[in-house]
């Protein structure tokens, strides 16, 4: 499975969280580097779509949708900021 | 959808009128969301290739083999049929004349769909901004776009990774740091970098533009995989 990035799931995140995202600011709550979302490692299909650090690997974000409900577990993030 | 375009043996472009559209930025995508009878989606995220000026929405999608939305989009899909968009998405990969450059586009494979809406919306609205197209293609039948991107006045270089024909001067290996230290700008020029490709190819261009001194501030990446996912 590639590793692809925060663009991949712009569309996903506007649903979530109602608007756009990719260019919001993520700081790992593990190793404290903080970049643009769309700079974030994606994995689409883990099952559900879990997010990662590019500096230490941390999970940041899992997203999982089932019966047309995302359930959203942001605990790896230490900030997320427009 | 108004027109299917061919533009190699495995690409084409779907031209789109979507109702109540509002518009883009170039560099942005739509989700394409397709509903079996029983009910089962599967939804695949597009680059769009037309410019904001441009009349119509243009899609390229590839047809990949074992892919559950572009065999449909490709082979099935006719004039007059109706899409499910989400879009326009994303605000990071996006270029507007605006923003300046000098402008420099790495394109792995389909990942040139972006950038020919970005090089359309320079031209449409006449960007001083200067551009340069380093495009890596596995073989020539394969380039996507390979009449137009002669005519957008901006500076194209093709590499053929598989397959040259004779006679062929452009380049003919993968794109690594030596090959952008020929084609790009200095970093001292400070070009503005979009890199979009398969994963391994836009990992590799931009740990090379970084080791050759560009600021990874000024690089932006977008990374596709197999199924389409972008």
């Amino acid at each position: 499975m590639d590793a692809l990035d925060g663009n991949a799931i712009a569309g996903l995140l506007v649903e979530v969280f109602g608007a756009e995202m990719t260019t919001a600011t993520g700081v790992c709550g593990s190793c404290g580097t903080s970049g643009r979302v769309a700079e974030l490692v994606v994995y689409l299909e883990a099952p559900g779509t879990v997010v990662r650090c590019r500096s230490c690997d941390s999970v940041l974000m899992v997203l999982v949708t089932a019966r047309g409900v995302t359930c959203v577990d942001l605990q790896g993030l230490a900030d997320l900021a427009p | 959808m108004v027109e299917l375009l061919d533009e190699t043996p495995r690409v084409r472009s779907i031209v789109l009128d979507p109702p109540d559209w509002h518009g883009h930025l170039a560099g942005q995508h739509v989700d394409v969301r397709l509903t079996a009878e029983d009910g089962y989606q599967a939804q695949r995220s597009y680059s769009i290739a037309s410019a904001p000026e441009d009349e119509h929405l243009v899609l390229t999608v590839e047809r990949l083999d074992d892919g559950e939305v572009s065999p449909y989009l490709v082979d099935e899909l006719r004039p007059g049929d109706e899409l499910e968009l989400r879009g326009p998405i994303g605000g990071y990969f996006v270029w507007e004349a605006s923003t300046g450059g000098p402008l420099l586009l790495v394109a792995g494979g389909s990942g040139v769909v972006p950038f020919r809406s970005m090089l359309r919306h320079r031209a449409a609205v006449g960007s001083s901004a200067p551009a340069r197209l380093l495009y890596s293609s596995r073989s020539l039948d394969e380039v996507i776009y390979r009449d137009e991107l002669e005519h957008l006045g901006t500076d194209v270089r093709l590499t053929l990774t598989r397959e040259q024909p004779d006679g062929w001067t452009g380049y003919g290996r993968r794109i690594d740091a030596d090959l952008l230290a020929e084609v790009a700008w200095p970093p001292e020029e400070r070009p503005l970098v979009y890199v979009c490709g398969p994963t391994a190819f836009v990992e590799v261009a931009a740990s090379s533009l970084v080791a050759l001194g560009h600021d990874a501030a000024r690089i932006k990446t977008e990374r596709f995989g197999a199924t389409g996912g972008r």
